[in-house]
């Protein structure tokens, strides 16, 4: 019984040291939101293919909270987040001396998303949806009828994100007015897989969530037309429509932040020039929305000029276009 | 040297509460205790916050006492059956095969739970809402099986043969002997499995999380979702809320709640065996 | 003699009323059998039906590709290479660790500690723990280990943490075991002569081996399944590389660098990939999970046949 044993910890050893290879390469440490990840890793998968392994990236998924405690002591180069830095984060970062370049990456079109036999729903006004979740629902609204009386009487299922999501944050800025404003009595689920699973086996649900989710599963949900301003026509969730620009208020930016210091890295430097060069198409492929070309580009002259800081002064907002954001003054 | 090994359990256990008490004091600065133990709502995350922990609370007790009543007794017969009654083969075979279900992750448990088992049990009752505590409870009483029935079977192994022995001179039967002899003899074995089975229903995390939904809800009816303490301070934790807010400072004000929860069945569990040990 | 009608004879109304005790008590032990065997395949199903679940999304995708790769956004090219070492490293950090703390603190708690309040409250204490949900740990380690000790977010920081979470779990079947052994063993040795800790060593220890390792088996088996305490102390989801190998071409031929390496492991994984859109990823996460409980079985079965071995020259 000791001879296999010996002989099978030999194989283990021999084996590992064949497939590992140079300890010594340079590593880009990257961490922060879910929802940011697939971009991020697109990117950084891409990048160490091109770079043939001299440089390494890595990717966690603490969060966005997680990712800025750990961006604002200095243990992270970029950090993911699918909301802006928040006030309490910006003193955290500047009692570190840790200073930082905020730069947009893409844009996720949040979609509501009906049961695909729904056919009394053609689209729907931010009005009509705030009646839907407003936390002054919870216990009244339980209807379609109860929303609009031209609809049919059929229960009003919700299916949401968690209240510590910030697709939730967003959401609820956009329809309710008041960011996590909501009423309680929903389904909700981190994972949104779940979330299509809801709506699409029920005939009265409604649900929210990313843009890829929606896309992924088309033949089982249908996405519903926003009317974003009274008098304007409905906009169905496209990445035409949000890089037009009329697919508002529900698309929203999402962000990376990279730390200055780490920008002196040669390494993290290339890795940044390779997101804002190649981000567009790779945030196509995972169904995110890319950024008009030029926005790239502004961002790599933000690089140049270290314009550091953020836009959005320690708070989240909602319906800022990305021309606004681009032009705005940032603060650290 | 063998006491600084016991004093590391004892070390962890400081370690824990010292965190858990250092930043529920933030939070206990702006919620007074009064309405943190008996305020029905709990979204401390809405615009709004309300700060009541009792439907976390319901939420724990409730899919434990599901999962309870499913894991210690189909593990206390199992493990009669394995140590009293089934042959030497069997017993070999089935024990590693129980001892693997308590291997799988949890979060496939969560997703077996979810995909499998609620369908199922909407066949029967076709009301039953998506998330539900059933059927979080019964996939976490199959996942705990293993832990009572274990350790119970290795205590009642250990009884020596004479005992036995004894009891089959006097024409018992077998189930006779496992229940009047063998089960009191083994009685702080047994004990012990079923705190370690409570322990771990109490502590569950991933199978609540995915199969019982996240939304905190005062009820104690299993067929309704609802959200325990593990699950909200994993969903916290990981999501995107900033580091020492206030809506971050509630994972350490529920999970103090939790361990002292723990505590008090331990503490209780333990003063029950002391009266109830047998020598022999 | 007169023969008595069998019916009015008080004997032999006893002797029927006994046999008719003994055949339902035998009707009981049938009946319990029954039951055993039928809650027994309860938990078997159960695992069965996990397993085929699993196995008809995920077998399609069990090919030499799947292990070695690394994880990719498109879900044909994604692998668990660096998944399948990270949680094998981390593992063998978890055991190296809990064994020897958890059977020492065994020991220490049934052979040596007095029975004073002391003891009561570290009894409690480990059982206590064993309820503490993981993601506790998980902070628990975040503040301690990677700050406190800076030991950074590495395979050490995993296996330490997940030592301590399994620790309770070897106390406990660590005592029960020891507990199991007849006091005569302990007298036949100290009759001899023997100091406690001779007694320990040559005589305790080897016969509660066993026990041991069931405790062993079961907190290895809930280790390599967890998936948050590991996110917060900061294990990767996406790394292309693996940790250095422990065995280096050049003096002193081993190093240790691994244990500092950033790492990733099986669980999050499958965590990761179950919340991706892509209905792709779905069969990637299926796959990883049937090789996930492989790996478990794997462990199990080593430690299983050590047992094995060990009971069946058990003699009282």
């Amino acid at each position: 019984m000791k001879c296999p044993l010996s002989v099978a910890v030999a194989t283990f050893a021999l084996g590992a040291s064949l497939l590992s290879c140079a300890a010594s390469a340079q590593v880009v440490k990257v961490d922060g939101s879910s929802t940011v990840y697939p971009v991020t890793e697109a990117v950084a998968e891409d990048f160490q293919k091109a770079k043939k392994g001299a440089i390494k990236v890595t990717v966690g998924i603490s969060g966005t909270g997680g990712g800025f405690k750990k961006f604002c002591r200095g243990e992270t180069d970029v950090q993911n987040a699918s909301r802006p830095i928040l006030r309490k984060e910006m003193d955290d970062c500047r009692a570190a001396g840790v200073e930082y370049i905020e730069m947009p990456v893409a844009f996720d079109a949040l979609t509501v998303v009906i049961h695909p036999q729904n056919d009394f729903i053609k689209q729907l006004t931010i009005a009509e949806l705030k009646k839907m979740w407003e936390p002054g629902a919870q216990g009244k609204v339980k209807s379609w009828k109860d929303v609009n009386a031209a609809w049919p009487d059929i229960p009003l299922k919700l299916f949401g994100p968690g209240s510590d999501s910030g697709t939730f944050d967003y959401f609820t800025e956009a329809v309710n007015g008041k960011s996590k404003a909501s009423r309680g009595d929903y389904t909700a689920s981190e994972d949104d897989n779940v979330l299509v699973q809801g709506v699409s086996r029920d005939k009265g649900a409604i649900g929210y969530f990313g843009f890829a989710y929606y896309v992924e599963n088309q033949g089982k949900l249908r996405a519903v037309p926003i009317v974003g301003k009274e008098g304007k026509p409905a906009v169905a969730p496209s990445m035409e429509a949000v890089l037009k620009g009329s697919y508002q208020p529900l698309a929203r930016p999402i962000f990376i932040y990279v730390s200055v210091k780490s920008l002196r890295k040669p390494e993290v430097k290339e890795f940044v020039q390779f997101y804002n060069s190649e981000g567009a198409k790779l945030a196509r492929e995972v169904k995110y929305v890319p950024l008009p070309d030029n926005a790239y580009k502004t961002n790599m002259d933000h690089v140049a000029k270290m314009k550091k800081g953020t836009v959005f002064a320690g708070e989240s907002e909602v319906g800022v276009t990305i021309d606004e954001l681009l032009r705005r003054e940032a603060k650290l | 040297m063998l006491f600084l090994a016991a004093f590391v359990s004892v070390a962890t256990t400081l370690g824990i509460v010292f965190i858990l008490a250092w930043e529920s004091v933030v939070f206990f600065r702006e919620v007074p205790l009064w309405t943190f133990l008996t305020d029905t709502m709990w979204t401390p995350l809405f615009s709004e916050p309300r700060y009541g922990i009792l439907p976390l609370l319901s939420g724990t007790l409730t899919t434990s006492a599901v999962a309870l009543l499913v894991a210690i007794p189909m593990g206390t017969i199992i493990a009669i059956y394995l140590s009293e009654f089934a042959p030497f083969t069997v017993r070999e075979v089935a024990k590693p095969i129980l001892e693997l279900l308590g291997g799988v992750p949890t979060i496939i448990y969560g997703y077996f739970a979810l995909l499998f088992v609620t369908p199922l049990l909407q066949r029967i009752w076709p009301e039953l809402p998506g998330f539900n505590m059933l059927s979080a409870g019964l996939v976490m009483g199959i996942m705990i099986i293993p832990y009572v029935s274990s350790v119970a079977e290795d205590a009642m192994r250990a009884v020596p043969m004479a005992l036995r022995e004894g009891s089959y001179a006097m024409g018992g039967t077998r189930f006779r002997t496992a229940t009047r002899v063998v089960m009191p003899a083994a009685m702080s074995g047994i004990a012990a499995a079923y705190i370690l089975g409570i322990s771990r229903a109490v502590g569950e995390t991933m199978v609540v999380a995915v199969a019982a939904g996240m939304q905190p809800n005062f009820t104690f009816d299993p067929t309704e979702p609802a959200a325990t303490i593990t699950a909200y301070i994993v969903q916290v934790a990981l999501g995107d809320l900033p580091h020492g807010s206030i809506g971050y400072q509630t994972i350490f004000a529920a999970g103090l709640t939790l361990f002292l929860m723990t505590l008090f069945f331990n503490v209780l569990g333990h003063l029950l065996k002391r009266r109830y040990r047998e020598a022999y | 003699m007169a023969a008595i009608a069998p019916d009015r004879d008080p004997h032999e109304q006893k002797l029927r009323a006994l046999r008719r005790l003994i055949a339902s008590q035998k009707r009981w032990d049938l009946v319990f059998a029954c039951i055993g065997v039928a809650c027994l395949m309860v938990g078997v199903l159960t695992l069965v039906a996990l397993f085929v679940d699993m196995a008809i999304d995920g077998v399609p995708r069990l090919n030499a590709d799947f292990f070695s790769s690394f994880p990719s956004r498109r879900a044909a090219n994604a692998g668990i290479l660096s998944a399948m070492v990270g949680s094998t490293l981390v593992m063998l950090v978890t055991a190296v660790v809990a064994v020897p703390l958890g059977a020492g603190a065994g020991v220490y708690l049934e052979e040596y500690a007095p029975r004073n309040w002391m003891t009561d409250v570290i009894e409690i204490n480990v059982t206590n723990l064993a309820g503490v949900p993981s993601i506790v740990y998980g902070l628990l380690a975040l503040g301690l280990f990677v700050y406190q000790f800076g030991l950074g977010q590495s395979i050490l920081t995993a296996g330490l943490t997940l030592a301590l979470l399994i620790l309770p779990i070897v106390i406990v079947a660590t005592r029960e075991a020891i507990r199991a052994i007849p006091i005569g063993i302990r007298e036949g040795s100290y009759a001899m002569g023997a100091t406690k800790w001779q007694t320990t060593a040559y005589h305790i220890l080897p016969y509660s081996t066993s026990g041991i390792l069931t405790g062993v088996i079961i907190g290895l088996a809930r280790a390599i399944g967890e998936t948050a305490p590991i996110i917060t102390i900061g294990a990767l989801t996406f790394i292309a590389f693996l940790p250095p190998a422990p065995i280096k071409a050049e003096a002193p031929f081993v190093s240790f660098e691994w244990l500092t390496s950033p790492f990733t492991v099986m669980p999050i994984q499958m965590f990761n990939w179950t919340s991706r859109p892509e209905e792709a990823f779905q069969a990637n996460a299926a796959a990883a999970g049937l090789v996930l409980v492989v790996m478990t079985l794997a462990m199990n079965a080593l430690a299983i046949y050590i047992r094995y071995r060990l009971r069946k020259n058990l003699k009282w």
